[in-house]
């Protein structure tokens, strides 16, 4: 291996691995205030990456008619749970706000050339279909059993993924998705290249990191957010409710996954059930920071895309197998020096 | 803050009213038919020994538990509440546990106490925070600091300031003077009536019997899941059933530090 070769691969490693990284910090989150294990994770990246690929090659797009149907239904289960309660206009401007963001992404859809759109405008437009359903998710399959045991979370968790990747296939086919890169320059230093589009990943990654430190660390709702992962009790004799905390999380977690995918639909192809492994990979991260610690999490996930770009090197036939090996001795370390502190 | 003083002067308007309020676990009737009463500004105490529900009855209240059983606060009846509403209707409830948030700062603790009331956009809280920070002087000092490291009655401050934050016009304590050194419960005993000049109505649930006959206007003795006395507070500390029960001459001590 020669300079060029080492730097190409810690590119490609540093590349995933900001994805993973992000990947395992909305699993943390969700888990730490929620007690789910996203396992539908990975479809949010590929309904994103596919999505825009749907967008870029000018075929229709199926993905707005499952955000319909869930919003509809998400609507139909405001207007009946309040049957027989008196609704404050607060209650019926939510659900008219609902309806008219509906109203508007489906004539967006409609109306215009999406494939004619600058690049940016796809982007968000992306983001616009496929963030909904992460809290409408969270209502229609895990409020109801909140209290659950976190094993019948995960039990749910994962039906939630294989529907999903079964949608995936419906909506966008088996064939593999790939997008047109965000530039296309290459940069030079001495004799290495650096891909542009490595670093918009990287830089990307890195800008989402920071801003959720700076929400979590210093706005209220993202203390909110904390607050009700440290005490969920204490939450809510604060008013900081659990549907608010779940749907929150969830809404973040399926940003942070559609974003993810489309920053790396130009890297790599993605397929309709690609995001499992993807988002795995974030979860050994995840591990490694004992589903606990953000910054040990985020700097494993990084850890886990060098790895996995020289083992690609080496023996890339191997590759998964040494990624996912990694977890182990993790677990044996960690289950060592755990204390069982109980849960307050 | 004076307008309610006014209020209470005139014609004090009932705050809390709870009637025929049950609450079992499984079988087990933890509660039976409890009715009780709060008038706006007025300081009321429930005593009673061990197990005989005091924390279950301000849980049902607070709608952390189910209930059956009429709940009216502030004007609006509820059967088993929904604690979001309540809260956003200004109870507070400062449980026996305290459920801080451990590893956050102190200062992020009582601000998120106003969390409902920055979602409302009421901007004032940060000023409640000076406020706490005079009535507490020690949270101030602490502000940086992990709720976990703080000792006992820093804990129970802390408590009390974040729901204070919350701007409540009902606060209810749970054993507030549970684990705390004599003349940390005086202290604390203290803000109870510093509180109550300020317009808040508070519930009191304590076992230091005395001390909380002290500072009540009016009280209930819970037994067995009943309330078998109710009264003003200062002729249930002259009722002799009272007296052998709850005071006694083994707790005169209690009535030296509650002076």
């Amino acid at each position: 291996m020669n300079v060029q070769v080492a730097a190409l691969l810690g590119q490609d490693g540093l590349t995933n691995g900001a994805i993973y990284a992000l990947l395992s910090l909305s699993i943390l989150l969700v888990f730490t205030v929620t007690r789910i294990l996203l396992i539908p994770l990975g479809e949010f990246v590929t309904f994103g990456a596919l999505t825009m690929a749907a967008i870029q090659t000018g075929k229709p797009l199926a993905l707005e008619w499952l955000l319909a149907t869930l919003m509809l239904i998400d609507i139909a289960l405001d207007v009946y749970s309040r049957r027989d309660r008196t609704v404050s206009r607060k209650q019926y401007q939510m659900i008219a706000l609902k309806a008219a963001y509906l109203a508007v992404v489906l004539f967006v859809t409609q109306t215009f050339t999406l494939s004619e759109l600058p690049m940016l405008a796809q982007s968000i437009l992306t983001l616009c279909l496929i963030v909904p359903m992460g809290p409408i998710m969270y209502r229609l399959f895990f409020q109801p059993l909140a209290d659950a045991a976190p094993l019948v979370l995960l039990i749910v968790s994962i039906a939630v993924h294989v529907a999903m990747v079964g949608i995936g296939l419906l909506l966008f086919g088996p064939e593999g998705g790939h997008t047109k890169p965000f530039s296309n320059s290459m940069l030079q230093i001495s004799n290495i290249f650096i891909k542009s589009q490595a670093l918009w990943v990287i830089f990307s990654a890195l800008f989402l990191i920071l801003a959720l430190f700076f929400a979590f660390e210093r706005t209220l709702y993202g203390k909110a957010l904390r607050a009700a992962a440290v005490n969920q009790v204490g939450a809510r004799l604060l008013g900081i409710s659990p549907v608010f905390a779940g749907k929150a999380t969830f809404a973040l977690a399926a940003f942070i996954g559609c974003a993810s995918g489309i920053l790396i639909a130009p890297i790599t192809t993605l397929y309709y059930d690609s995001g499992f492994v993807i988002s795995l990979k974030g979860f050994v991260g995840a591990i490694i920071g004992g589903l606990a610690s953000y910054p040990i999490a985020a700097f494993g996930a990084v850890v886990v895309g060098l790895i996995e770009a020289f083992s690609m090197f080496w023996a890339s036939s191997y590759k998964e197998i040494i990624v996912f090996t990694l977890i182990i001795p993790f677990l044996i370390w960690r289950s060592m020096k755990a204390s069982h502190v109980e849960d307050e | 803050m004076n307008q309610s003083q006014t209020a209470h002067h005139v014609a004090p308007e009932t705050l809390l009213d709870v009637n025929n309020l049950h609450v079992s676990y499984g079988k087990v009737e933890a509660l039976s038919d409890i009715q009780l009463s709060l008038k706006e500004g007025q300081l009321v105490t429930v005593i009673g020994p061990n197990g005989a529900g005091k924390s279950t009855l301000l849980s049902a209240i607070m709608g952390l538990l189910p209930s059956t059983g009429d709940i009216l606060f502030d004007g609006e009846h509820y059967t088993s509440p929904e604690i979001e509403t309540l809260v956003g209707r200004g109870l507070g409830l400062v449980p026996e546990k305290r459920e801080l948030f451990n590893t956050m700062s102190v200062q992020d603790n009582l601000l998120l106490g106003a969390f409902q009331r920055y979602r409302r956009g009421d901007k004032s809280y940060l000023q409640s925070l000076d406020e706490i920070y005079e009535l507490f002087p020690r949270l101030q000092e602490r502000s940086k600091q992990q709720a976990g490291t703080l000792s006992g009655g820093e804990r129970q401050m802390l408590a009390i300031g974040r729901a204070m934050m919350g701007k409540p016009r009902l606060l209810m304590l749970d054993e507030p003077s549970l684990g705390l050194a004599p003349l940390i419960t005086r202290e604390i005993f203290r803000i109870f009536n510093d509180l109550r000049s300020k317009g808040v109505s508070i519930l009191l649930v304590e076992q230091n019997a005395r001390a909380a006959l002290n500072v009540a206007d009016y009280a209930y003795v819970l037994e067995g899941g009943k309330i078998t006395i109710h009264g003003v507070a200062s002729d249930l500390a002259n009722d002799s059933r009272v007296i052998d029960a709850y005071l006694g001459l083994a707790s005169k001590h209690q009535d030296i530090l509650s002076n």
